[in-house]
């Protein structure tokens, strides 16, 4: 096909632009779309948290505890059907760069609450009935090559002291966004320590993990009980799981907005890159456009040549991009899994970047095309004869 | 007697520079009859290559009217003039403007895109476009691996390889050495003769001047017969 063969020698005339356009495309839309990728990860925790429950902690802060006696009143709030303590225990392996979340919990309603940690039953029958048993998640025992049996110890940095136990489950995620790098363990190991070196600091939990049983009524369970320990000691702040998760995440908002801004800033970036290419390469060829012309060919035509060539380079980068994402993607969740858990790219990503590489090629070719169909022939000739 | 195949009449036009205008042709008036060989002389600036691009409907009269083969172009839209230029007019270039990706035969087959005929059917045609300005050997140059008198005869080539009736040339052998000058005059006296083109020609040179039937000069924008 002659008509193709012109829009490929064409495009590729000046190999190096055309070369450097390419990579240009592909290496923007691959920090997009790892960007996206990050924020992504970012929101996976609120993701995964379910509708059906609610967590209730101390009104000041999340760092405030709240009395455990609570748990009883909780439980007799029309609606509520499960209630758990938990904790966030910030214990720490070794060293402080061996990072990874560890939490108490009343294991038994615990694994009520959360069906998505999937455990065999034999495994999760020995966590139950060990005092000092932890359960983990499976990407947390290969990380340090942790077996059932195995004894860790983690060093307490809010609840001192040092606290060894033995790992009798290990859980699997339900679903591609459970959180498999988490560690639990009983609060009553917690609690009945806790009793002996400081006795001020026991009978107090972090937080109640609560299962309704109609989620359209969360807002409505969430005030009862609230009001339930209004004008006491310790307030407290009942919300969805996802609202909690929420909050976390809003203290990086403004990290958040920073990465969405950076991403598209990237893209306005090409896309003035990919424009100026496409402006010079018509510019440089007006007169063989006005040759065209002369022939015959219409301002359709020749406005399409220019698309074509543009689309041409957009796409190669796009295509570029896209084959190099999720490879670069999966380097990354290795060298970030204990930062982003829940680290791959996602169908909506990938749709995104080939979107806004066509978007790349088409307008790119704009304002060129427009400017070559508008060229009168006579005008064309003088400037370059 | 036949109609003339080229009656232009009244042709006036100027150009604005800013809120001067300068007048380039004033109100001119002459036929070209099919199978003419006209070349058009006159001092730089006199507004040939203007009068030629009226004539091939490249560029637009401000009054007049020109009549080929009885289509007054002048009322013609853009693409209707697309469309009538790919049909009757072929055209000759003072530095070819041939595509320089291209090889010689695909420049020549580059026209023949705007035609029904299948990708067989064009690549014949311009072989045989080829063969008749001599370049059969040259099919897979590109222009740059040309000679200039070459790269001309090529340009020659796609010009007739439309079979249109009139072929316009601005200057065609403007840039070329004497000898290759001599091979361009030639080719096209044979496309006058042989084939019956009509041929209108700009040109600086005295020598491509003598191998057209008629002379005219233009000066001042005024029109008449040389002696
Ligand atoms: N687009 C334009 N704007 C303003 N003036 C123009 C324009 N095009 C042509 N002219 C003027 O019109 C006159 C005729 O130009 P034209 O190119 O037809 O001359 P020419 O006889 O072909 O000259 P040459 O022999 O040098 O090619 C010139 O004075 C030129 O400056
Ligand atoms: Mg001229």
């Amino acid at each position: 096909m002659l008509l193709l063969r012109l829009i490929l020698l064409n495009a590729f005339r000046h190999r190096l632009r055309a070369v450097l356009t390419i990579v240009g495309v592909a290496v923007a839309l691959t920090a997009f779309g790892l960007l996206r990728t990050v924020l992504d990860a970012w929101h996976a925790g609120v993701e995964a948290s379910s509708a059906n429950r609610l967590v209730t902690r101390n009104a000041v802060s999340l760092t405030q505890p709240l009395p455990f006696a609570y748990k009883g009143r909780i439980r007799q709030v029309t609606g509520v059907d499960i209630v758990a303590a938990g904790g966030w225990f910030g214990g720490v392996y070794l060293d402080e760069k061996n990072f990874f979340p560890n939490f108490v919990v009343e294991a038994d309603d615990f694994f009520k609450l959360y069906p998505e940690l999937v455990v065999s039953p034999e495994e999760q029958k020995a966590f139950l009935s060990d005092r000092k048993a932890a359960i983990i998640g499976r990407k947390l025992a290969e990380r340090f090559h942790w077996r059932i049996g195995d004894t860790v110890t983690l060093r307490g940095t809010i609840y001192p002291g040092q606290w060894p136990m033995t790992i009798r489950a290990i859980y699997k995620g339900a679903r591609p966004d459970t959180d498999e790098t988490v560690l639990y363990f009983h609060y009553s190991y917690l609690d009945e320590t806790m009793k002996k070196r400081a006795p001020t600091r026991a009978g107090q939990v972090g937080f109640f993990m609560i299962g309704i049983r109609d989620a359209t009524r969360a807002a409505e369970i969430s005030k009862d009980i609230d009001a339930l320990f209004r004008n006491s000691q310790a307030e407290t702040l009942t919300e969805t799981e996802r609202a909690f998760q929420l909050g976390f995440v809003a203290m990086s908002e403004a990290i958040l907005l920073a990465i969405t801004a950076v991403s598209y800033v990237v893209i306005a970036i090409i896309l003035a890159v990919a424009a100026n290419t496409m402006a010079m390469s018509a510019r440089e060829r007006l007169g063989e456009f006005a040759v065209l012309k002369t022939l015959g060919f219409g301002a359709p035509a020749l406005a399409g040549m220019l698309l074509a060539e543009s689309l041409l380079l957009a796409l190669a980068g796009t295509a570029l991009a896209m084959a190099v994402l999720p490879p670069l993607a999966k380097g990354f969740a290795v060298g970030l899994a204990q930062y982003f858990p829940i680290f791959f790219v996602s169908p909506t990503t990938i749709m995104l970047q080939a979107a806004f590489g066509l978007a790349v090629g088409v307008l790119a070719a704009a304002v060129p095309a427009w400017r070559v169909s508008a060229v009168r022939i006579a005008d064309a000739f003088r400037r370059i004869g | 007697m036949d109609r003339p195949l080229i009656e232009i009449s009244h042709l006036s036009k100027s150009y604005r520079r800013g809120d001067q205008v300068i007048p380039v042709l004033s109100d001119i008036t002459f036929d070209i009859a099919a199978g003419e060989f006209l070349a058009l002389i006159g001092p730089s600036g006199s507004g040939k290559s203007t009068l030629l691009n009226c004539i091939a409907g490249i560029d637009s009269l401000d009054a007049g009217s020109i009549t080929v083969g009885g289509t007054d172009i002048a009322t013609l839209s853009e693409s209707e003039l697309a469309v009538w230029r790919s049909r009757h007019v072929g055209f000759i270039f003072q530095f070819y403007n041939l595509i320089p990706v291209l090889t010689a035969l695909e420049n020549v087959e580059l026209p023949l895109l705007l035609t029904s005929l299948s990708a067989a059917a064009r690549r014949d045609h311009a072989l045989a476009a080829l063969a008749a300005v001599g370049l059969s050997d040259r099919t897979d140059h590109k222009p740059n691996q040309l000679s200039g008198g070459q790269q001309q005869r090529v340009a020659i080539a796609r010009a007739i390889v439309t079979d249109p009736d009139i072929i316009v040339a601005d200057e065609p052998t403007g840039d070329l050495d004497r000898v290759s000058a001599a091979d361009v005059m030639a080719l096209l006296k044979r496309l006058n003769a042989d084939l019956g083109k009509t041929i209108v020609m700009v040109t600086h040179d005295h020598k491509a001047a003598e191998a057209a039937h008629l002379v005219r000069e233009l000066d001042k924008g005024e029109l008449r017969v040389a002696p």
